[in-house]
């Protein structure tokens, strides 16, 4: 039993017997969770399991019933938000903005000036695979290009914690398999503390160092995997499918 | 093609509207043709022009007074929730009152000139603005504003970066209407009290059993509001692209 004074206080992430109820009906029951640094961390579980719920109770858009949330020592919601990066599941950008100035909002939301904000956004499209595409709506975007000024949009005011919310529940197999090797690879090289949340078992394995599976409606933890697996990983590596069917046997339980 | 049908049923409109008042039961005092009404428009265009000129203003300026009251109360009542629970209510009311009992009074409070026509014309014309873009400013997806919430955004940049350019195509909506009803509202001002303006002229045209350019003023009055709503329509493909290519999309 660790108290809250033995906890440091630059640890990424951690919750504390985290309850959540709406009314009658209880999302989240209990939940115990740390984020070890630079360590990306998937939490799968079945529709209704109060995985997006346990997303938002960490960047600070909702607070708990019970328990307590801390990220990098901050436990007020509104301080929360700022040590946050939150991702959610579709992309959300703005159809009269172009995609530079669709990245550049994250920016202008910080109180910089938009001319300044675009200057500031527009070294990374080319990182993002994004080069030429700063003028295009995103009317004119493919579904992957679109999430990927999206990842640019959370990713530009450099906030510790990536919190992602089913980063590609909205896209075709072929493009989620495509984002998901991009993602790794940009994590790879740029490492960060990730809270990935998702319904998908194979994607959890291929991107997450940890692997934490909820159980349906109220959600708690049933169980905890360590991948460790050497990355750059493969979808069809035997190891990780083993690792699949593990989390997946767990669910079904 | 969509063009051409309008044209074709405007065209036998006209020929069912000649043949109609060619019809020896119906009284030439009743219905001038189209040809008569042709002939007056031609014979009392300058006075006519004059007229329209003067209607003209008198809706402009009061769609300009409606617009921008219009939009200023919808922004209010959207930021401040007590204020719009309670003047919606209110706002309902203010069209409930029948304008043709309201117009003398505004003529008496306000005098002969044009300051009656303009409260009339913006009284009648805020209520589509306003009511669209409240539906504008609260059509906005929830995941959006938590977005924002979680960008940090404060209420003010929220209200500008994404609410109000959401809700524009909500707001020409509204003024679409507004544009359609404004001559009415003029014609109702006129009606009231006032010495020049195409109104005051129908009015005159009609207890001088002038019929030719009753119509004559009646034309111009349909074609000013059918302007107006294209001006609108037009100015709105400009302001908000991105909506068009989504519908076609």
């Amino acid at each position: 039993m660790q108290t809250e004074a033995e906890a440091p206080a630059t640890e990424p992430l951690s919750l504390e017997n985290v309850t959540r109820r709406y009314g009658e009906l209880t999302a989240l029951a209990g939940i115990d969770l740390r984020l070890r640094q630079g360590e990306i961390t998937a939490v799968v579980g079945p529709s209704g399991s109060g995985k997006s719920t346990l997303l938002e109770l960490v960047a600070g858009l909702q607070e708990p019933d019970g328990g307590s949330v801390r990220v990098n020592g901050a436990t007020r919601a509104a301080e929360r938000r700022e040590e946050c990066a939150f991702m959610p599941q579709r992309d959300l950008l703005l159809p009269w903005r172009d995609a530079l100035g669709n990245a550049a909002l994250a920016l202008e939301c910080q109180g910089v000036p938009r001319a300044e904000a675009r200057r500031c956004a527009a070294p990374l499209f080319e990182r993002f695979g994004l080069a030429e595409f700063e003028r295009a709506r995103p009317a004119e975007l493919s579904g992957g290009m679109r999430q990927r000024v999206a990842f640019l949009r959370t990713l530009l005011p450099g906030r510790p914690l990536l919190l992602l919310d089913e980063p590609f529940g909205a896209l075709d197999a072929i493009t989620r398999a495509d984002l998901q090797e991009w993602l790794a690879g940009m994590l790879a090289a740029e490492p960060r503390t990730v809270l990935l949340v998702t319904h998908d078992v194979e994607e959890a394995v291929f991107l997450a160092d940890r692997v934490l599976v909820l159980s349906p409606r109220p959600g708690r933890v049933l169980a905890e995997l360590e991948v460790g697996l050497p990355r750059p990983r493969s979808v069809t590596d035997p190891d990780l499918a083993l690792l699949r069917r593990e989390a997946l046997e767990v669910l079904r339980s | 093609m969509r063009y051409a049908l309008s044209a074709l049923l405007l065209v036998g409109f006209v020929l069912a509207w000649q043949g109609v008042a060619s019809l020896d039961s119906v009284d030439d005092l009743t219905l001038a043709s189209p040809v008569e009404t042709w002939d007056a428009l031609r014979a009392d265009w300058s006075l006519l022009w004059d007229n329209a000129w003067v209607t003209l203003v008198e809706v402009l300026l009061g769609l300009a007074i409606a617009a921008v009251a219009g939009v200023a109360l919808a922004v209010a009542m959207h930021l401040v929730r007590p204020l719009r629970d309670a003047a919606y209510p209110l706002l309902v009311a203010s069209q409930a009152i029948p304008i043709v009992v309201l117009a003398p009074i505004f003529v008496l409070a306000f005098d002969y000139g044009i300051g009656p026509k303009l409260a009339i014309v913006a009284l009648i014309c805020f209520f589509p603005i306003t009511v669209n873009l409240l539906d504008g400013l609260r059509s906005v997806e929830p995941d959006l504003l938590k977005l924002m919430r979680s960008l940090g955004a404060s209420r003010l940049r929220t209200l500008r970066s994404v609410e109000l350019p959401a809700s524009l195509p909500f707001l020409f909506s509204g003024l679409k209407v507004a544009a359609t009803v404004s001559v009415i509202g003029a014609v109702f001002g006129e009606w009231a009290g006032a010495d020049e303006g195409l109104g005051r002229l129908v009015l005159l045209g009609n207890s001088q059993l002038q019929t030719p350019r009753v119509y004559a003023g009646l034309v111009i009055l349909t074609l000013m509001a059918v302007t107006l709503f294209a001006l609108v329509v037009l100015v709105e493909r400009i302001a908000c692209p991105w909506n068009r290519k989504e519908q076609i999309a």
